[in-house]
Parts: structure tokens; C-alpha cells; sequence
């Protein structure tokens, strides 16, 4: 008998039974399809975290003056003065000595402007002072021309360096920004450089902005020095994050003479944050596959079930086989030959299902579904056949032909 | 009669196989160094030797002897009914015979060979190709076409696809069914039924074909058919046992063995001549 007969008997012999065969079926196709989708989901949701922790920028931490944003000193009645963050806390977590982790510093003074170009005007701009390590830290790549230079930020310079919404609104296409004079409110400002286009992480638009030396900004938008709106600290590597939010803290802490847990400023540190539920998500991911994997297990128990019932069913036609001259091996291959096809008709379909099934977002994430989670979730189903069907089919094969024969 | 059944040479395994002509050189056991007595007469060994088989089955505490010690042997080319009342042990030498079953007691000789000595692979093929068992009822395959069930028998012996269709073919038109290959089972008549399990079982050209109560189940018109199959191939060289309760039928043979009680109480044959010479 060859692996043909095999399965033209097994066919036959699940076709038998059209019904019950179906049943069987679903339990691995259930979960074949369910390993599938929650893998491909899980998948998706990891890539969306670590794309928007790429979007926030390069192991970056965000020290906010929280009186600014009016989300109030966490002290109480001791704060006796609004604490602001000074060009001294900026130089000192600039310190190598003092921060170690610390790669660089960008204060950012923010405020909103109109901008305007020869009748184009553009409200709601981001106008962004600081200094030339922002854009290293905010991950802005510079499209065409040149970067803001220390120089500028000591000159107190009016030149800018605009985002692609700017560029868009302001400019004809094809027109070259570089070396024109915009208006943000009656400021007249120069384009020294133009920002390629960034995705953005959370929800406001990285591309409508300007950027300008942090000196000329305090100038325009609120006419005093050492009032920061926040302070980007870039950390030397993905692991010294939280060394270089600690060191920025202490420095802060002692600086405004009060404790680490009383810092009169919030520290962001998303990308920590972010791992951090993005490594939940992945617990989330594990355990619902370790659900459709017992789902996939259960289908085999259903296999196994219903072979040592079609084994007792056709006790005869064993025997009658083994009476004819079959041998062992030949009993033991077709019962083992049908239990692995209803197991591969089952991966097959659930296959197909999990594949459909991760064209659809569920929760707002758009499941990627894995070569890997395909091809291993099939393997498992041929794996669940072979292993399941191995009792009932040695057993079918054990028989010895007398028993067989009488059995009714 | 009791000379008639068991012929004991004195020697044990030798004396049932005897140095074989050479043209059976494939039975090797027994053909050791033990010369084969003086008296024996035999060109080669007989197809069926049993010496004081039993078979006993055990119901929780009491024991049926179903065979209670047999001793037979059968020559190449015999036509050999057996008979004997329900129970007597027809079928349970018969499946000994056949090597579905082992006896709990004595030895069996097949062509020679003492199938003790035979794993289940080599029974599988002996069953497989030396003989061809046919019994009362249910004996296809349910679902599987006449030409399907016919083919499997060499499908277990490896023989390619092509070879399998016409050699099958032509055992069912042997039997007079070429115009019922694609019938499955129950779309066919008891008596169809068992000729293509005759079919079957002389497709892979056994040389020894046993046959259970083959025409129990059929009309007299289709036993007629069968048993005129089972003359043919008896005539043709083969060596045909059946079981029956049909005098008739029996009549129709060289040589009826009688069984009561699990032994045999008589064994008598129209040609005694022809098959004994001591
Ligand atoms: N598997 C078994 N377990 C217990 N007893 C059995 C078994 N098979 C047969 N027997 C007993 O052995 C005896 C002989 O049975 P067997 O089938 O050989 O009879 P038979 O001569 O073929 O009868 P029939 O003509 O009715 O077919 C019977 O008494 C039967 O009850
Ligand atoms: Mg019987």
C-alpha cells in the first residue's frame, strides 16, 4: 500500500461520516485560526507601540514646568515661589561631571504664532525655541539647508527653521523657502533651513512648526529669561534613560532645595512608559496564545476521540484487511493517514480563516500576521495529528485478526 | 481413519518436512540435518499439517476447548470439506489453519514450516500470498467498489497500480462479475457478493484457499456458482479446504473431516489411494 491508497481510503473513510468528520474538524480549525489572529494581533499592537516610541524621538526624556501647564505644584502651601527651570539647570545636566548619562539638553520655550509669507498666512504655528541639539533629540532631520548654530542662539538671530505644513502653506510648490523672510506675528524671521517630514507619535502635527533660537524666542514671546516651558534631555543610550532622568532630577531636586519626589516639574519619560505597556501587551499576546494553543491541544483530544471510535467502528474491516495479508504497518498508516487529513483539512481552513481574520482592526490595531505563527500553527496541526492519531491507529493495528474478525 | 489423519513418522519436525524436490527450495525449516525417515514416502511436505492442536478459550473461570487436540494433514491438491455440527470447532481450526489464529496447544505446519517460529510480518505475508480466506458473510469492505476490494490483497504485497487493475480484472471475471467492478458492496447480491470474495481471495494466486461456510448465506443456484469456482481451482492445482453443513456439498469433495466436541471423529476420503501410499 502506498501513501495514494492511504489517503483515498481515508477519504473514503472520513466522507463516511461527513458530519462527524466536520465536527472534528473545528476543533483544530478553531484553533489553528485563533493562534493565528491573536499572534498577528499581538504582533500589531507591539509594532504600533515601538513605532510611536521611534516617533517620540531618541531616548529622550521631557522635564515639563508644571506651573505652566497649570497642573499645580504637587507641595503645597510650603512653595512659596513659582520654581522655573533656569539656563543654570540647563548648563548643569549639560555637565558631563554632573550628568553622566546625559547626551545633551534642549531647553524649548514653545509658544503658538500666526506665520506669514508675502499674503500666505499660517495660525496655529508651533514656534519652538531652543537650541541646535533639539533636533537631534526630536529625531528632525533637516531637508535642505542649514541647522540653527550657537551662534544664533547667543546673536538672539531671527532665523528659522521651518516644518513641511510651513512649507506647504506658505510657499508655492516648487518654490525654494531657503533665504525668505517669514513673519511669525510682526517678528520677521529668516529661513535658514527646512525640516523633512516626521510621522507623528501622539496627535499634534511635528511638521507645523518653527523652530528659532530659544534667546530670540524669549525675546518675542514672553520678554524674560529662565522661564522654560521644558527641558529635552537626550540620554546617551536606550539603557541610560531612567540613569540620565534620575541625574536630571537630583540636579533639579537640589537646585529648587527640595527632594526628588517633590520636584515642583513633571518628568516625561514616555519611551519607559510605552515599554512598559508594550510589554504587558505582550504578557496579553502570550496568554491568549497559550488559550488557542489548549484550544489547538482540545481539537487533538476531539481527533484522538473520534479515531478510537472509527478504529472500534471498523474492527471488521481490520480484520478482514489483516486476513487478506495486511500487514501492521499498512493498518497503522491508513488510520494514521485520515487522523492527520482531518487534522490538515482543520489547519488548512483555520489557516485561511486566520489569515482573513487579520484583515480587520480590532481596537484601532491592525494586526500583522507572521510567516512564523502560519507556518508554525500548521506544522503543530500536522504535529496534533500524528501524535493523536498514533494511539488509536497502533491500536487499530495490534488487533489480532480473530478478535478483529468476531468483534460486532 | 485415525491412521488417515495423522501419519507420525517418528521424528518431530523434521518428519513433517522432509528434504523438499527442488523445485521447493524456499522451505528451509526442517529441512535440517535430521534425515527424513526411510518410510516416508512424500515428495515434499503436505500443505497442512496439525498435531494435537488445541484451542482453548478461557471464560473467567471455566475453560471451552474448542479444539480439544487435533491432528491432520492435508496434501497438496486435496478438496477437503469439513463438518460437524454448531460449536464443534470448524471455524476455530479453520482460522488456525489460515494462521489468524495460534492454538494454545500442538503444532501446525504450514508447507513445512512451523509457524511458531513466524513473526506477524512474515503471517501477514503468508496470509497475504499463500492463502485465501473466504468467509460466511461480511467479507468486503463496505463502500469500496468490487475491483477496489479485489486489488487489496495486492496493494499489501506491493504490486504497482497497473499490474493490481487487471490482475484483479481478471479474477473478477474468473468469477463471472467483469460487468460489477464499480459496484460497491451493498449494491450487489449475497451471491455476487461472495463471488467477488472469491475473487479476492484467489487474486494474489494463492496456493492453499480456505473457505468458511462460503455458501451459508446463498441459494443453491449461487452456492452451484461458487463451489463450480472452487472445482476449477481445485483443478488447477489448488488446495481447497471448506467448511460446511451441506451433505451435498460435501459430496462434491475428495475428502470430508468430521468434527464433534473439538475432535475430529471421522475423516473419510474417495481416494485414499491417491493421496496415501503406506
Ligand atoms: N472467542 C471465543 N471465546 C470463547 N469461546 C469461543 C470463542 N470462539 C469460539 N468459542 C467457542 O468455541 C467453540 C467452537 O467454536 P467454532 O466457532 O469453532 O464453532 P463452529 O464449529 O465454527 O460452529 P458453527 O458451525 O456454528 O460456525 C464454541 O463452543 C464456541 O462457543
Ligand atoms: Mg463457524
Amino acid at each position: 500500500m502506498n501513501v495514494a491508497d492511504d489517503l483515498r481510503s481515508a477519504l473514503r473513510g472520513l466522507s463516511s461520516n461527513k458530519l462527524r468528520s466536520a465536527l472534528t474538524v473545528l476543533g483544530i480549525f478553531i484553533g489553528v485560526g485563533a493562534v493565528i489572529i491573536v499572534v498577528a494581533y499581538g504582533n500589531g499592537s507591539s509594532q504600533a507601540v515601538q513605532s510611536r516610541i521611534r516617533a517620540l524621538g531618541t531616548n529622550t526624556i521631557t522635564i515639563v514646568n508644571r506651573g505652566r501647564f497649570g497642573r499645580g505644584p504637587a507641595t503645597g502651601g510650603t512653595q512659596t515661589q513659582t520654581a522655573t527651570i533656569t539656563s543654570q539647570d540647563v548648563s548643569n545636566i549639560g555637565d558631563p561631571n554632573q550628568a553622566p548619562d546625559v547626551l545633551s539638553v534642549s531647553p524649548v520655550l514653545t509658544g503658538s504664532d500666526t506665520a506669514s509669507y508675502s499674503g500666505a498666512s499660517d495660525t496655529g504655528v508651533s514656534l519652538t525655541g531652543t537650541t541646535p541639539t533639539y533636533l537631534t533629540a526630536e529625531d528632525y532631520q533637516l531637508q535642505a539647508g542649514s541647522s540653527l548654530t550657537a551662534q544664533d542662539v547667543q546673536n538672539h538671530s531671527q532665523v528659522a527653521v521651518i516644518g513641511q505644513t510651513l512649507v506647504s502653506d506658505l510657499f508655492e510648490p516648487g518654490q525654494n523657502p531657503i533665504g525668505s523672510q517669514v513673519y511669525f506675528g510682526s517678528a520677521r524671521f529668516q529661513v535658514v533651513g527646512v525640516l523633512a517630514s516626521k510621522s507623528s507619535g501622539t496627535g499634534a502635527d511635528p511638521n507645523n512648526v518653527a523652530l528659532v533660537p530659544y534667546t530670540t524666542a524669549e525675546d518675542l514671546l514672553t520678554g524674560y529669561t529662565n522661564n522654560f516651558t521644558e527641558l529635552i534631555v537626550q540620554a546617551k543610550s536606550a539603557k541610560a534613560v531612567d540613569a540620565a532622568e534620575q541625574e536630571a532630577a537630583d540636579i533639579l531636586a537640589s537646585a529648587n532645595q527640595t527632594s526628588v519626589a517633590n520636584l515642583p516639574f513633571t518628568i516625561l519619560n514616555e519611551a519607559t512608559l510605552l515599554a512598559t505597556s508594550a510589554s504587558t501587551t505582550s504578557t496579553f499576546t502570550v496568554l491568549l496564545t497559550v488559550i488557542a494553543a489548549v484550544s489547538l491541544l482540545v481539537g487533538g483530544i476531539g481527533i484522538m476521540n473520534i479515531m478510537l471510535v472509527a478504529v472500534t467502528e471498523r474492527t471488521r474491516e481490520i480484520g478482514i484487511r489483516k486476513a487478506i495479508g495486511a500487514p501492521r504497518r499498512a493498518i497503522l498508516g491508513q488510520f494514521l493517514t485520515e487522523a492527520v487529513l482531518l487534522s490538515l483539512i482543520g489547519g488548512l481552513a483555520g489557516v485561511v480563516v486566520g489569515v482573513v481574520g487579520t484583515h480587520f482592526r480590532i481596537d484601532g490595531v491592525k494586526p500583522v500576521p507572521t510567516a512564523g505563527s502560519v507556518i508554525g500553527a500548521f506544522a503543530v496541526t500536522v504535529a496534533v495529528g500524528v501524535f493523536f492519531g498514533f494511539y488509536p491507529a497502533s491500536r487499530a493495528a495490534a488487533l489480532r485478526p480473530v478478535d478483529a474478525l468476531r468483534y460486532e | 481413519m485415525a491412521d488417515r489423519s495423522w501419519r507420525d513418522p517418528g521424528t518431530p519436525l523434521a518428519a513433517l518436512a522432509p528434504p523438499g524436490p527442488a523445485d521447493a527450495p524456499g522451505q528451509a525449516v526442517g529441512t535440517g540435518p535430521v534425515a527424513a525417515p526411510a518410510l516416508d514416502t512424500w515428495s515434499e511436505p503436505p500443505v497442512i499439517a496439525l498435531r494435537n492442536v488445541a484451542r482453548t478459550y478461557r471464560m473467567g473461570d471455566a475453560e471451552v476447548h474448542a479444539l480439544a487436540g487435533v491432528s491432520l494433514v492435508i496434501e497438496r491438491g486435496e478438496f477437503v470439506a469439513i463438518m460437524g455440527a454448531s460449536g464443534s470447532g470448524k471455524s476455530t481450526m479453520m482460522n488456525v489453519i489460515g494462521c489468524l489464529d495460534v492454538p494454545t496447544r500442538g503444532r501446525y505446519w504450514l508447507d513445512g514450516v512451523d509457524v511458531r517460529i513466524l513473526d506477524e510480518g512474515a503471517l501477514a505475508r503468508i496470509r497475504n500470498r499463500k492463502i485465501g480466506f473466504i468467509f460466511q458473510s461480511f467479507n468486503l469492505i463496505p463502500r469500496t467498489t468490487a475491483l477496489a476490494n479485489v486489488e487489496l490483497p495486492l496493494g499489501y504485497a506491493g504490486v504497482p497500480a497497473r499490474e493490481r487493475r487487471d490482475r484483479a480484472m481478471a479474477a473478477l471475471e474468473l468469477v463471472g462479475l467483469a460487468d460489477r467492478t464499480g459496484h460497491v458492496p451493498n449494491e450487489m447480491s449475497g451471491g455476487q457478493q461472495q463471488r467477488v470474495a472469491v475473487a479476492r481471495a484467489i487474486v494474489t494466486n494463492p496456493s492453499l484457499i480456505l473457505a468458511d461456510e462460503p455458501t451459508g448465506n446463498l441459494d443453491s443456484r449461487s452456492s452451484e456458482d461458487i463451489l463450480g469456482i472452487f472445482d476449477q481451482l481445485n483443478r488447477a492445482g489448488r488446495t481447497v479446504v471448506l467448511i460446511t453443513h451441506e451433505p451435498d456439498i460435501a459430496a462434491h469433495t475428495q475428502r470430508v473431516v468430521r468434527l464433534r466436541d473439538g475432535l475430529i471423529i471421522s475423516d473419510e476420503g474417495k481416494d485414499l489411494a491417491a493421496t496415501v501410499s503406506s
